[in-house]
Formats: C-alpha cells, sequence, structure tokens
C-alpha cells in the first residue's frame, strides 16, 4: 500500500528541500520517515493470567501513514461494496468490516507475512492487510475471473496461501480449531512463526473453540485467538448470548488481553506481545473491542437491535481512522490537506478498480468442474443432467 | 439348462476335484498370511517413515497403542510429536487436524469409530471436502480420516452406522473401503499420498482376519489406485457387489450359489467415492443381472446410486430387477437374534441372487 503511494507522491521530493534557516528542523517526507514516535494508548490494557504490555507504542510517521491510507483504502472499498451489492452486482452474503479496520492493519505491523492468519466471513480487509488487491476483492465479489478465488468463492471464501491466509470461513468458529491447526503445522515444522484465529463475540460462545484451545494449551502451539468483539452476534447483544461477556478470560487457564480494537497502535502492541507470548509460552487470547458501522451483513439494516446514537457516536468518538488523522496532524506529520488527498486518491482508486473489475469474465463454464479434487484422476462429474453434461475431473 | 448340465458334470468330477483343491489351499497357504490390522499397521508405519510430514492423531492411538492395535508400535517408534493423543473432542482435533492440512503437513486422524466423526462432520465436509474448489486451487487438504465403520457385535444403536453413503454423497472427498489385508495396505497408502480429503472406511470385524499377501503387496512402494474396483470372483450369470465386510459374504454366498448352478460374479468395490461405475457397468452387461450388498441404511444407500447408475448405463442389458440387500431399515438392536436380522446374511444374498435368477418361489405377499 505505501508503495504505491511513493510512486504517486514522487513528485512531491521537491517538498524535502528546505532552507536551512527554516526554524523548523530539516525533516524526510513523512512517507519514508521512520523517526521513532511513542504514543500512549486511548487506554491501558486489561489483563487476565498475564502482565499487560506497556501503553507506550512505538511508531513513526511512516507507520502512521500507512495506517492512514490502509484503513482510508479499506473504509472506502466496504462502502464500495455496498454500493455494488445494491445494485445487485453482488449477490448471496456480504459481510463489512467498516469500523473493525484497525484490527486489521494493527495486527500486519506486528506481524510477518510468514505468521498465518485465519478468520470468518468478514474477511476483506484482512485479506487487503495480508497483500490482497483490490481487483481481486471486487472481481471476487463479482463473481469473476479475475477474484482470488476466480469467483468461485464469493465474499465469505477470500484465501492467499502465499501470505499465509487461510481463509475466509462461512462456519462460525470453525476457523478456530483450523487456526489452531496451522499453529500445531508451524511448531511441527519448526517455523518459528505464529497463527492469530480470529472469531466474533458470537462465535465465541462455540464448543470447537474450547476443545481447540485446551488441545492448544496442551500441546503448548503457538495460536493466538483474537475476538473480535464488535458487541453483536448477528442481532444479538453480547449480554444476551454470553453469561461472562468478558471473552479475554474466556480461556480460563490461558492468558488473556483486553485491547481497545479501535486504535491501531494499542492492536499492534498487544499482537506484538501475543506473538512473543505464542511463541514461548502457547496460546493467548486477545480481546479486541471493536465496533462495526454496516449491519451484521448488506441485509441486516443493523438499526433493529442497537440505537443509531450508539452507532453515531462510536464514528464521533472512536474511530479508528479519525484517531491516526487526528495523531498525525496533532504530531504536525502531515497537513489537513495532505491527508485529504490520500483520501481522494483511494477514492479514485476504488473507483478505478471497481470499473476494472466490471471488466472481469465470469468464469468460463468449464470451471464448473475444475479443483473439486486436487488430484481427480480422470473421474466423472455430473451436471443437473447428466446425460447432457458430464466431464472428466482434471 | 447349461446350469443342469454345469451341476450333473460337477456331481460326477467332484470327488476327483476335491483332493485337488486341498493341494491348492495348501499353497496358498504356503503365501504370507497377514491380518488387515497388521496390514493397515504396517501401512501407516511406511509412509510415516517415508514422508516426515504425514503425522497421526486421535484418541488412544499412542501409549495405548491403538484402541483396536492399529497404531501399534509407532509412538515407540515415530515419538510423540509424531503420534498424538488427543482429547475425547472430536470437532477440535478434526478441525486441527484439517488446519493442519491446509499448511501442508498429511495428518492421519484417526476416529474411534465413525458414529463419533459426526461430532467433527462440519470439518469434514465444510473445512476439508469444499475448500479446494471454494479457493479455485489454493488450498488442497492432504488429510485422510481413518477409522472402524459399520457394525461390530452387540455395540447397540450408537455404535453400528456405515456412513459410506453419507460421506460418498459428497464432491470433494474420497471414501475408501477396504476388504483384504492387500486392500487395507494399498488403499491406505494410497490415502495418504494422495493430495485430497480421504474417508477411510474400515471394519472392526476384519481386523483380526487374515489374507494372503503376495511379496508385491508387502513391499512398502505397494499401492492401489483410487477409484477402481476389483472383481473378486468371475461369473457369468449374476453380478454380486459388496464391499468391506459384505465382500467375505458375497463370496461365501458365490460358493454356495455355484453348488446351484449359479456362477456369480462378485465386484469388491474398494472404492465408493470414486464409484467405478465402468467396471460395474462392464459386469453388468455381461451378467445382465444385478445384486447390490451393503451393511448401511438402506434409504438413499450406497446400492441406491449403483441401481441408478446401472439403469441409467445398461438398462438394455438387464434381465431382472436390480436387487438391493442392506443392512435393516431400523437403528441397530443389541439382542443377539434381532442384531442378526438386521444385518445382510449370507443367505439373504443367495436369496437375492436366486430371485434375480428367477429361481426362486414367489415372494410371499406383504403384510
Amino acid at each position: 500500500m505505501a508503495l504505491s503511494y511513493l510512486r504517486s507522491s514522487s513528485s512531491r521530493s521537491a517538498n524535502l528541500l528546505k532552507p536551512l534557516s527554516s526554524s523548523l528542523p530539516l525533516r524526510r517526507h513523512i512517507s519514508t520517515d521512520t523517526t521513532p514516535i511513542t504514543v500512549e494508548t486511548s487506554v491501558p490494557f486489561t489483563s487476565h493470567q498475564c502482565d499487560a504490555p506497556s501503553r507506550s507504542v512505538e511508531t513513526n510517521p511512516k507507520e502512521l501513514l500507512t495506517f492512514f491510507r490502509d484503513m482510508a483504502l479499506m473504509r472506502r472499498m466496504e462502502i464500495a461494496a455496498d454500493s455494488l451489492y445494491k445494485a445487485k452486482l453482488i449477490r448471496g452474503f456480504c459481510h463489512l468490516y467498516d469500523g473493525q479496520e484497525a484490527v486489521a492493519v494493527g495486527m500486519e505491523a506486528a506481524i510477518t507475512k510468514k505468521d498465518c492468519i485465519i478468520t470468518s466471513y468478514r474477511d476483506h480487509c484482512t485479506f487487503i492487510g495480508r497483500g490482497g488487491t483490490l481487483l481481486e476483492v471486487f472481481a471476487e465479489l463479482m463473481g469473476r475471473q479475475g477474484g482470488c478465488s476466480k469467483g468461485k468463492g464469493g465474499s465469505m471464501h477470500f484465501y492467499k496461501k502465499d501470505s499465509n491466509f487461510y481463509g475466509g470461513h462461512g462456519i462460525v468458529g470453525a476457523q478456530v480449531p483450523l487456526g489452531c491447526g496451522l499453529a500445531f503445522a508451524q511448531k511441527y515444522s519448526k517455523d518459528e512463526t505464529v497463527t492469530f484465529a480470529l472469531y466474533g463475540d458470537g462465535a465465541a460462545n462455540q464448543g470447537q473453540l474450547f476443545e481447540a484451545l485446551n488441545i492448544s494449551a496442551l500441546w503448548d502451539l503457538p495460536a493466538i485467538l483474537v475476538c473480535e468483539n464488535n458487541h453483536y452476534g448477528m442481532g444479538t447483544a453480547e449480554w444476551r448470548a454470553a453469561k461472562s461477556p468478558a471473552y479475554y478470560k474466556r480461556g480460563d487457564y490461558v492468558p488473556g488481553l483486553k485491547v481497545d480494537g479501535m486504535d491501531a497502535l494499542a492492536v499492534k502492541q498487544a499482537c506484538k506481545f501475543a506473538k512473543e507470548h505464542a511463541l514461548k509460552n502457547g496460546p493467548i487470547i486477545l480481546e479486541m473491542d471493536t465496533y462495526r458501522y454496516h449491519g451484521h451483513s448488506m441485509s441486516d439494516p443493523g438499526s433493529t437491535y442497537r440505537t443509531r446514537d450508539e452507532i453515531t457516536g462510536v464514528r464521533q468518538e472512536r474511530d479508528p481512522i479519525e484517531r491516526i488523522r487526528k495523531l498525525i496532524l496533532s504530531h504536525d506529520l502531515a497537513t489537513e490537506k495532505e491527508l485529504k488527498d490520500i483520501e481522494k486518491e483511494v477514492r479514485k482508486e476504488v473507483d478505478d478498480t471497481i470499473t476494472q473489475a466490471k471488466e472481469s469474465p465470469m468464469p468460463d463454464p468449464s470451471e464448473l468442474f475444475t479443483n473439486v479434487y486436487a488430484k481427480g484422476l480422470g473421474v466423472e462429474s455430473f451436471g443437473a443432467d447428466r446425460k447432457e453434461l458430464r466431464a472428466s475431473l482434471p | 439348462m447349461l446350469g443342469v448340465v454345469r451341476q450333473k458334470m460337477l456331481g460326477q468330477s467332484l470327488p476327483k476335484i476335491r483332493p485337488v483343491v486341498s493341494v491348492l489351499r495348501s499353497y496358498s497357504s504356503a503365501a504370507k498370511q497377514m491380518t488387515v490390522r497388521d496390514a493397515l499397521n504396517s501401512a501407516l508405519d511406511e509412509e510415516m517413515s517415508a514422508d516426515p510430514k504425514v503425522f497421526l492423531m486421535g484418541e488412544e492411538v499412542g501409549e495405548y497403542q491403538g484402541a483396536y492395535k492399529i497404531s501399534k508400535g509407532l509412538l515407540d517408534k515415530y515419538g510423540p510429536e509424531r503420534v498424538r493423543d488427543t482429547p475425547i473432542t472430536e470437532a477440535g482435533f478434526a478441525g486441527i487436524g484439517v488446519g493442519a492440512a491446509y499448511y501442508g503437513l498429511k495428518p492421519v486422524v484417526e476416529f474411534m469409530t465413525f458414529n463419533f466423526s459426526m461430532q467433527a462432520i462440519d470439518h469434514i465436509i465444510n473445512s476439508a471436502a469444499k475448500s479446494n474448489y471454494m479457493s479455485a486451487g489454493q488450498m488442497s487438504v492432504p488429510i485422510v480420516f481413518r477409522g472402524p465403520n459399520g457394525a461390530a457385535a452387540g455395540v447397540g444403536a450408537q455404535h453400528s452406522q456405515c456412513y459410506a453413503a453419507w460421506y460418498a454423497s459428497c464432491p470433494g472427498l474420497k471414501v475408501l473401503t477396504p476388504y483384504s489385508s492387500e486392500d487395507a495396505r494399498g488403499l491406505l497408502k494410497a490415502a495418504i499420498r494422495d493430495p485430497d480429503p480421504v474417508v477411510f472406511l474400515e471394519n472392526e470385524l476384519l481386523y483380526g482376519e487374515s489374507f494372503p499377501v503376495s511379496d508385491e503387496v508387502l513391499d512398502s512402494s505397494f499401492c492401489l489406485p483410487i477409484g477402481k474396483a476389483k472383481i473378486e470372483r468371475v461369473g457369468r450369470d449374476v453380478t454380486i457387489t459388496a464391499f468391506s465386510k459384505m465382500v467375505g459374504h458375497a463370496l461365501k454366498a458365490a460358493e454356495i450359489l455355484e453348488k446351484d448352478g449359479i456362477d456369480a460374479e462378485v465386484i469388491n468395490l474398494r472404492s465408493i467415492r470414486p464409484l467405478d461405475r465402468s467396471t460395474i457397468n462392464a459386469s453388468v452387461r455381461k451378467t445382465n443381472r444385478l445384486i447390490t450388498v451393503e451393511e448401511g441404511f438402506p434409504q438413499h444407500g450406497v446400492g441406491a446410486e449403483i441401481c441408478a447408475s446401472v439403469v441409467e448405463e445398461s438398462f438394455a442389458y438387464l434381465d431382472a430387477p436390480v436387487e438391493r440387500i442392506a443392512g435393516a431399515d431400523i437403528p441397530m438392536p443389541y439382542a443377539a437374534n434381532l442384531e442378526r436380522m438386521a444385518v445382510p446374511q449370507v443367505e439373504d444374498i443367495v436369496r437375492a441372487a436366486k430371485r434375480a435368477c428367477y429361481r426362486s418361489v414367489p415372494l410371499a405377499a406383504a403384510a
């Protein structure tokens, strides 16, 4: 993401030169400036069975700008997806992540592409964080060949194995044992990497989660379970679904940390802490206190089980993008206009990509029968009328 | 007509043939005998030795040496990293197995019986079987789910179900059903090497049975192709398809039928998905009559699929309606006499074959 910004801003290099007599110190452009800055998280961390990490997070102008741009891109992407869905270009299910962007970007800042991430069906932004392109997102949402799953998966089934992103899962909670399996394999292979298995407050009550957590704790797996607590499991508020909505404590013998999920720097600090912990001591739970502006999915207005005041309140007080914007401005790292320009660029990038994605063709009918198996053995498969449509599986 | 002639000839020559047969039998007993249990154990051992990515996971597979001793000695040989005892949490450990397969390891996940696989069935179907398709080829899942399937003896309704039809209906899975030790070795090795999720349905009552195995079968590179049935007994008059334990029943039925002049062809399916439709149809086109035999529930069963396939592909060749022999359409009872009535017996297969050959008395009117 930062790279594309650099390309478009090469003409700004002239701004780097300032007169020596200027009272301001000579400063590098924000997009390359890695001068450390220390910022305090919005709130301290709350911990369970462990010592919480410090509230002071080290960052730098380049990282903050990357956060801003990436989150602005994700925000714009999700809002554009909303319009595409209403225009009936996206079909079926569409679960949007706007409001939760800080979790995706903060996590990526703390880890590498060799660490694994697995999540639920609310996966568009997580996919982008792992290096997926906007084109792959929009093409997949519209069921086109250019999609990350060649149009055969849809909104809930994005994958990017070369960056260790393992989807994209439609069954609530299933991704948690799968994520613990990834962690098992990482330990088995002695890779010294970790897995982040993300799930929601709705999934937090699933039995299989506790089964997988038990095994992970017994076998000391480098598994980090991340509860993205947006406080509503579809239309059911957390207090109606969980006897104990303190999800970071639900691991019992497994340590946990409660994190302000709207603060990208807090997320980064927590994930860094969790990675170090998991590699040495086995599983840990992170509860990200976050919020989704949209309803559960595009079929849910999101206003029958919560008030509009609540939604606007969060937008005004806790929006993750606004937080970073304020941080950048208060540290004088960029001007308001520069940030607005970034948002305009991002909007254009999204619009252009949608136009491009619309050009991508639908999958060829022969793709109906591909990828059923990795090794099809030439076996026969059938269409609805087996006398009319049959194929030999490759 | 020919059958009558054959019968007379057999009757005359039988006293001469018998000693020869017993000599042949003694020749075959000179070949190595191997139990299905040892066949599975040796297959696991060899595949774990050949590929460090293969590991075994399940309840009691390690220190207990396996609930049915299938994994005996493997913990000692490969260590606790590769032979993992799990808690009794099928959903959890099946999901962990699938996740490990996503990353590129080759798990062999054991269910103590496939009845318990229902606790994990979401991971088998939604996490494993469909992933390669949903990801357009990015996420292949080289996992094997194995364990005993179907009826044992006196274990009651919750521990006796056959899952062949359920798993075999799902695209993306491969479903294998070994009968003999050769099948057990060759198919398990093939399953472990295969890059797709394989459901490997064994049978507890077969574990202790011995079968002759050739040197080829004993070689560590031995492998059987997935999707190919084996004609266990060539015949001319009626085709009997079967899998797992029922193959033994079908072969016994064929011996009985032979005395009545009916020459049965017995097909050991070996693979329920992919189903070897071409071998089945070729056989029916030769014999013109078909009996399907399975242990599982009859409705929407394996026999139903085979019957449909034959009706679609070889209708003109059928001289009689297809006969299905299956487990009774009831939960498995405990009492020994009722249990016997709930599972196919050799005489059921014989009776059905005679019906298909129009040799039996008219059926009793339905109650």
